[in-house]
């Protein structure tokens, strides 16, 4: 019987983990930001180095900025939408929750529904409801007097991005609605007794209490969503697949079809490895604002 | 006489929460729901109700499209590829999850920040980055469009949030359990088999339902590892549904539902778990 040492132990059981995650997701990682400095098209035989040069050309390509464009544009609206919501729930549940702790269990079950479903099926749920002639939105539209005609939703280069962000608005603001209700949970309760002792109105409640003590959840919200909205795919792919023309092209669809389809790995790679950086910069901009705040606030 | 006031304005105060209570739960569920009841209605319409509205609710229901997608399309195959990926993907994720968590808790090994660090990066890098790597490497190691490759890269991209979550779980641990076990005489191995995983059984459970909905309803892994009917699984059978010259709306809303309840209904059982599982951290922090 061999002695190991705690520390050894410790290594032995880290060790597995550490290899499958070096094999699967640290080397690709690597390999994509080897390949973000070459030229590959293996069906012209052309594999070189060529450093920077396909982050120069993206800096030049028109299509690269107008899916940058489309992508911060999706993920604004979308993530306000669902912070807005989600909170405007989270509010109202915990409202429940203070008298009838059933409502509360009810409100779960029903809120845990758009969260579990598989994107790619929500995605075709809202392809359905967005048909033209006859899907459900366009009947409920006409019915209640609000259009007169047919709009085609996905295929109107106007109108398919904001469809993208619906669909996605009513898959996500669950996840924020539960973050920010288990938030509102530990707010303590005596902090409103005495607001309300000193004669604060409801509104005044909630600007000087929910929204500070809550500040932190937000923005764990915030980066979450954002994170997930930026690198968006699941559900414009199936959706739209990016048009009608590039109208709803997020990056990662272009990179897609630029791996995929046009199998440019060294700029396709480029094009991630840009999304990747956005992703990041956006998250640390969060954090900053949050590191205000509480430097603010303390 | 005041007391018998007293008594009309609880009643009506109770009614009035009662009313307010209802209210909200349609209005949250009307928006939750509401889509997805749509589907069903949709799923049970006759082909030639669907092309046509109104009526909203069909006079007579059918089965036939659930008939076609469970008895003439590739769609059980592909829910049965599902299952034995998310079945993998779960017992690999917890198993080499759970010993790492447990050394990044509890024992005195060097780099936990590092560690904690990659399994940060890993999980911001965007998916579609890697993917194109990760194919070149499946197809160097034979695994191109097999069920090992899906289930691996679900098991490798979750190993984060398992990891993630199992730590925090096993620092809530008391620390003397696992040095009685020990002094006791068992190596760490045996310690963590008979008293620690035991005891971290609802922490495991959490953190495989979160492993198993995620790993369910992964599609851009799935699509780009896969190139064939019989490896491909659920969500990218749905996305890709085959229709000849138009969409087969009511097949494919009878598909989206037979692959979403397997997930639905974890979500519905343990909901609470999940929810305990989703805002961990998220709160206390």
């Amino acid at each position: 019987m061999i002695r190991l040492s705690e520390r050894a132990w410790g290594y032995v059981f880290a060790g597995p983990a550490f290899v499958l995650v070096s094999l699967i997701a640290l080397a690709p990682i690597a390999a994509a930001l080897w390949l973000s400095l070459r030229q590959q098209l293996p069906i012209f035989g052309i594999d070189e180095f060529v450093g920077l040069g396909n982050y120069l050309q993206l800096w030049g390509d028109d299509r690269f900025w107008a899916a940058c464009r489309t992508t911060l544009y999706f993920t604004t609206l979308s993530v306000s939408a669902e912070l807005l919501l989600g909170f405007g729930f989270a509010l109202l549940l915990n409202h429940l929750s203070d008298g009838a702790g059933k409502g509360l269990r009810w409100a779960h079950v029903m809120i845990i529904l758009p969260w579990a479903i598989p994107t790619v099926v929500s995605a075709q749920i809202w392809a359905w409801l967005y048909q033209p002639d006859y899907g459900l939105l366009n009947y409920l539209l006409v019915v209640a007097g609000l259009t007169e005609g047919a709009i085609d939703w996905l295929a109107d280069p106007d109108w398919a991005i904001h469809a993208a962000v619906v669909m996605d608005v009513w898959k996500t603001t669950p996840f924020a609605a539960l973050l920010l209700l288990a938030g509102l949970k530990t707010v303590p309760q005596e902090l409103y007794a005495a607001a309300r002792v000193d004669g604060a109105g409801a509104w005044e409640q909630f600007r000087r209490i929910t929204l500070p003590m809550l500040m932190p959840v937000v923005v764990i919200v915030l980066v979450f969503r954002t994170m997930d909205a930026v690198r968006v795919f699941d559900a414009v792919f199936v959706l739209t697949g990016g048009g009608p023309g590039n109208s709803t092209e997020t990056l990662s669809i272009y990179a897609y079809k630029t791996l995929f389809q046009t199998l440019q790995f060294g700029y396709g790679s480029a094009l991630a490895t840009a999304m990747f950086v956005l992703a990041a910069l956006l998250s640390m901009l969060y954090l900053a604002l949050l590191r205000r705040h509480v430097q603010g606030s303390a | 006489m005041g007391r018998h006031d007293d008594q009309g304005r609880f009643m009506m105060n109770r009614l009035r929460t009662r009313g307010l209570t209802v209210c909200v739960l349609v209005v949250v569920g009307l928006f939750c729901l509401g889509p997805v009841l749509w589907q069903a209605v949709t799923s049970v319409k006759p082909d030639q109700d669907l092309v046509r509205l109104p009526p909203l609710f069909p006079e007579r229901v059918t089965s036939v499209h659930y008939d076609r997608v469970l008895l003439k399309s590739s769609l059980p195959r592909s829910l049965a590829n599902s299952m034995i990926v998310a079945t993998s993907a779960t017992v690999t994720a917890i198993v080499v999850g759970a010993f790492c968590a447990f050394a990044l808790a509890r024992l005195p090994i060097t780099g936990k920040s590092v560690i904690l660090g990659v399994a940060l990066v890993t999980s911001m890098f965007p998916p579609i980055a890697v993917i194109s790597p990760l194919y070149l490497l499946m197809r160097e190691l034979g695994l191109r469009d097999t069920l090992v490759a899906v289930g691996l890269t679900h098991a490798v991209y979750s190993l984060p949030l398992a990891v993630w979550l199992l730590t925090s779980f096993f620092q809530q641990l008391p620390k003397e359990l696992y040095q009685a076990a020990r002094i006791d005489g068992c190596t760490p191995l045996q310690a963590l088999l008979t008293v620690i995983f035991p005891l971290a059984r609802p922490g495991l459970a959490v953190a495989a339902l979160l492993v198993f909905i995620f790993s369910w309803n992964e599609f851009m892994f799935a699509l780009t590892l896969t190139a064939s009917d019989a490896t491909r699984t659920a969500p990218v059978a749905v996305a890709l549904f085959p229709g000849l010259y138009e969409i087969p709306w009511g097949d494919l809303a009878a598909a989206s539902l037979v692959v979403t309840l397997p997930v639905a209904g974890l979500a519905l059982g343990f909901q609470r778990h999940i929810i305990a599982g989703l805002t961990a951290g998220s709160v206390k922090g």
